[in-house]
């Protein structure tokens, strides 16, 4: 933290190790006669880098609760590692791309590799945290009250300080009326002519015991329920802060067999690390489990579960089909209707883009829940409008046409605004030409127009192309996957790989995090070939137009 | 929280530090000191949007009496999700409001802990609230209020309360054939079914979801789904779908089913307690009576639900959690202001009788529950509702029941580990 207050004077010092001649400017950061550039200059880089530590000491707390050694290294190793940099006169480039390859790891690379280390493991519901943490919820999930036993009224003392002394239970049985002081070490009686009771029978003064009210025992939340007091037949434990129980945890951790082991029935259940649970030689297995590493297992289900490679290819190809479908549609109907108001004779053109924008100004959230109700059977408003009996969402094509045809709807906006500024920087000279040449309009637009209206394009319809391959809301907010059929609950025909995947992963059994991982990284690799194979395909294009 | 406050009093230390106007790096230290002693007694509840409004002025109370802070944080979508993710990051809150459903997930979570209900508290609650919230044999949360599905109907249209499914059907046929309504019956189904409104008939038709232990648990090795009583369930449904009566049609669903009966398209509604605003709303003469099985066939069952407040189990507070919760939640002032925020009936016997006088249709909405099954909350349930509800939509459709049905179990089975 020292080397901050040295980062000015660091630079003055050393001035003729500065890269020469280049940047003379630099030099005279320091000097008297230059003082208001340098001041702001100085004043935010001084804030910048005060941000940047506070923000890492603000990291490093929980760090260092938590007990991240690794990621408090790495986290000062970062920070000195921008200290260095902006301190020191020398590596211009690198100040200028850090801060983006920061950014890029943060937001980009890590993100992908937690998902791909995620799809190793069995994370999910019911295997969340680790092993300690399923055996203390197991453990507290069995304390019982004893049967039979009282109902203590109760009140936190201590001797001591009311933020700091020892805590002490005091109980009174509201049967006898009897009132004893508990901790670790067991209960002891008190002589009733110390003690004053409520009539509800909490102790509200006793003598030698300073008694904490809610605010200071809720300040000491975890030492009262960590407290337990020994009896014959269990402990006494706090139920909240005015009643205590006598209770008894059935199930307990015995380290020496790994297992947990349940002293009313006498069962016992075994840690299996390959699967993270406690299982009972019956099969039985606790709720709560643990996160482990279970390798390939999430990919091979893929493969090996009839139910999920069997309908993956179908709906591989749909997916293509859905992607392909609505950024071509919207593309040519796009394209269409921008060569239309780009013709010279067209009036009343501003008129025409405003209203053509609508779609795309609606939020698509909103709008595909609108076509949902639209394209109901008995209620919605294309069948009634057109006094059709069509199931939209009940028939396999239909479901496929219709949410076809609401991207196209919600799409073709955005396709007409970029073509229409792509044909604007088209010269009209060009066309002009072709048709000087004797071409006829269709001719003159294959072989100029198009040609350069893709190579603007390109880009955005490969960028189209993959967000479509994942839209997921248009396929979850209209039909949901639907239909199913009959046999098959998991797969339906408007189903795309996302859906599907959404829906394998949250729809069954809970949340299963690790597998959905890994048909993400599924879906990853498959719009990345296809994005990449696009991409050269586009500069070759380029180059031949160019 | 405090380490945020530290932190920032640390980020604005060493700017200064860094700025060289002073300030040495020790400042940082006591001031984390004093800020872990200033927030002691603070209990953060997370609720939906609606319960947090009734919550807070009780939230309030409870805070004022006991010299603590008392947060109520509105968490208005995914409570459920949220929670398990907050809780298991360490910054969740001490007391969550939930349906007693979650606690299956939530046990294997590890994310909320059993609340030890003295005995005369128990007993002043309805029985099969306390049933709802009990898993494995602890209670994990206190409830407050229960609700089910009950027939609303349209008592200009059809005066008499159907005694049975056909009854039901022959009204609703005389009303259509008169022109006077459209449809017979708005059950919602959807494109992908609904399990929980279509549970009364399968439960009628001779179906049943899981079996039951020795200590009268659910038992998710006993799968109901697929089995020959659910087959016959399914093609007695079947028998009401849009290629039988036309009783039951996937364009009734979630979003329309309600305000088709509000404008008077159909003559009945098979909903909940979360209807009765919008009927009212909408001035029409209406009554409440039990869902209606089929002529001859079983009971007809609705899942009886239950919302309920639990103590997380990595709450900051757990000793005050566990003392609003168990000892404050459970009075029937809090029971009577979660009902005035929305109507649904009082799990406490005694709120229920407070509001009984002014509210008839609470009764009726009781009486039709009465015989209802508790929604099981075994973790296994999840498994349930997405298949189930798709083979319903399937057979409604006109699907065959025998493959169909026999394809569900097998999914649901499949995914129960």
């Amino acid at each position: 933290m020292t080397t901050s207050l040295s980062g000015p004077g660091s630079a003055s010092q050393a001035p003729g190790r500065e890269p020469t001649g280049s940047r003379p400017a630099r030099k005279r950061r320091t000097a008297r006669n230059d003082a208001p550039i340098t001041l702001t200059g100085l004043a935010v880089k001084v804030i910048l880098l005060g941000l940047t530590a506070g923000i890492a000491v603000w990291a490093a707390f929980p760090l260092v609760e938590g007990e991240k050694w690794a990621g408090l290294a790495l986290l000062a190793a970062t920070t000195a590692g921008l200290f260095y940099l902006y301190l020191t006169p020398r590596h211009i480039p690198a100040k200028y791309l850090v801060p983006g390859t920061l950014f890029l790891i943060a937001f980009q690379v890590l993100p992908v590799l937690y998902t791909a280390s995620t799809a190793f493991t069995n994370f999910g519901d019911g295997h969340r945290g680790d092993k300690d943490d399923a055996i203390v919820a197991i453990q507290t999930a069995s304390v019982k009250q004893v049967p039979g036993s009282a109902e203590y009224a109760l009140s936190v003392a201590t001797k001591g300080d009311p933020a700091t002394g020892p805590l002490v239970f005091l109980v009174s049985d509201p049967a006898t009326g009897t009132v004893s002081a508990g901790d670790a070490g067991g209960l002891t009686r008190l002589d009733a002519a110390d003690v004053t009771v409520a009539p509800g029978g909490k102790v509200t003064a006793a003598e030698g015991y300073t008694i904490l009210n809610f605010g200071q025992a809720g300040a000491r939340s975890q030492e009262i329920t960590d407290l337990v007091v020994p009896t014959d037949a269990g402990a006494l434990r706090s139920s909240g802060l005015s009643r205590a129980y006598e209770g008894r945890a059935v199930r307990a951790y015995d380290q020496g067999c790994d297992c947990i082991r349940d002293s009313e029935t006498g069962k016992t259940w075994t840690a299996d690390e390959a699967v993270g649970s406690f299982v009972a030689a019956d099969g039985e297995r606790l709720a709560q489990g643990w996160k482990v590493n279970v390798g390939l297992s999430n990919f091979t289900r893929v493969i090996t579960d009839g139910n999920i490679s069997g309908p993956f290819f179908g709906t591989l190809i749909w997916n293509f089909a859905f992607a392909i479908g609505s950024t071509g549609g919207t593309f040519l109907l796009g394209m269409f209707i921008a060569l239309a108001l780009h013709s010279p004779r067209m009036r009343y053109t501003n008129l025409y883009r405003v209203l053509l924008i609508l779609p795309y100004a609606m939020p698509s959230f909103a709008m595909l829940l609108v076509w949902r109700d639209m394209f109901n059977t008995d209620f919605g408003l294309v069948n009634n409008l057109f006094g059709l009996g069509v199931n939209w969402f009940g028939g396999e094509w239909t479901a496929r046409f219709a949410v076809i045809l609401v991207q196209l709807w919600l799409g073709y906006p955005y396709m007409f605004l970029v073509a229409t500024g792509a044909l604007q920087a088209i010269p009209r000279e060009l066309t002009e030409a072709t048709s000087v040449d004797g071409a006829s309009p269709w001719q003159s637009f294959r072989a100029v127009t198009l040609p350069l209206l893709l190579v603007a394009l390109s880009p955005l319809l490969i960028a189209s192309f993959a967000y479509n391959f994942n839209n997921f809301n248009a396929i979850y907010l209209t039909t949901e996957g639907a239909p199913f059929p009959a046999d098959n609950p998991t797969n339906g025909a408007t189903d795309l790989l996302i859906t599907y995947t959404y829906r394998l992963a949250f729809g069954g059994q809970g949340a299963e995090f690790g597998f959905a991982a890994a048909i993400s990284l599924f879906i990853f690799t498959i719009v990345a070939v296809v994005s990449a194979v696009s991409f050269r395909r586009t500069r070759k294009q380029e180059e031949v137009y160019s | 929280m405090r380490i945020r406050t530290a932190g920032v009093v640390a980020a604005f230390a060493l700017a200064l530090a860094a700025s060289g106007c002073g300030g040495s790096d020790s400042s940082d230290e006591p001031a984390a000191q004093e800020s872990t002693k200033a927030s002691g007694g603070e209990l953060v509840i997370w609720a939906d949007d609606k319960r947090t409004a009734a919550l807070q002025p009780f939230a309030d109370k409870f805070g004022q009496e006991n010299g603590v802070t008392v947060k109520v944080e509105a968490i208005s979508k995914d409570l459920q999700t949220n929670f398990v993710t907050a809780a298991q990051q360490g910054n969740g809150p001490d007391v969550v409001v939930g349906a007693h459903d979650w606690i299956g997930n939530l046990v294997q979570n590890g994310a909320i802990e059993p609340v030890q209900l003295a005995a005369d508290k128990k007993s002043a609650f309805s029985e099969i609230s306390i049933k709802a919230v009990t898993f494995n044999g602890q209670v994990y949360g206190v409830p407050y209020a229960q609700e089910n599905l009950a027939l609303i109907r349209n008592t200009e249209l059809a005066p008499e309360a159907p005694k049975t499914i056909e009854d039901l059907v022959a009204t609703g046929k005389k009303l259509k054939a008169e022109k006077k309504v459209t449809e017979t019956l708005c059950l919602q189904v959807g494109q992908n079914g609904d399990a929980y409104h279509i549970y009364p008939l399968y439960t009628s038709g001779g179906g049943y979801l899981f079996g039951t232990t020795a200590n009268g648990d659910y038992d998710p090795k006993d799968l109901g789904v697929g089995k020959p009583e659910s087959i016959e369930a399914f093609k007695k449904i079947g028998a009401l779908g849009e290629k039988g009566e036309g009783v039951l049609k996937r364009s009734i669903a979630d979003t329309n089913s309600i305000a088709t009966f509000t404008s008077k398209k159909c003559a009945f509604l098979a909903s909940g307690p979360w209807a009765i605003t919008d009927v009212k709303k909408a001035g029409l003469k209406y009554d409440i009576s039990p869902v209606p099985g089929f002529a001859g066939g079983k009971e007809a069952q609705p899942f009886v639900g239950v919302q309920a407040f639990y103590v997380a189990a990595k709450g900051k507070n757990k000793a005050l959690a566990q003392e609003f919760v168990a000892n404050y939640t459970s009075t029937p002032e809090l029971a009577v202001a979660l009902y005035n925020a929305e109507p649904r009936p009082p799990a406490l016997t005694a709120a229920l009788d407070q509001v009984k006088g002014s509210d008839p249709d609470l009764v009726k909405f009781q009486e039709a529950g009465k015989n209802g099954q508790v929604l099981p909350a075994i973790p296994a349930m999840a498994a349930i509702w997405d298949p189930f509800g798709k083979a319903e939509a399937a057979v409604i459709g006109g699907a065959d029941p025998t493959t169909t049905v026999t394809a569900a179990g097998k999914t649901i089975a499949g995914s129960i580990k």
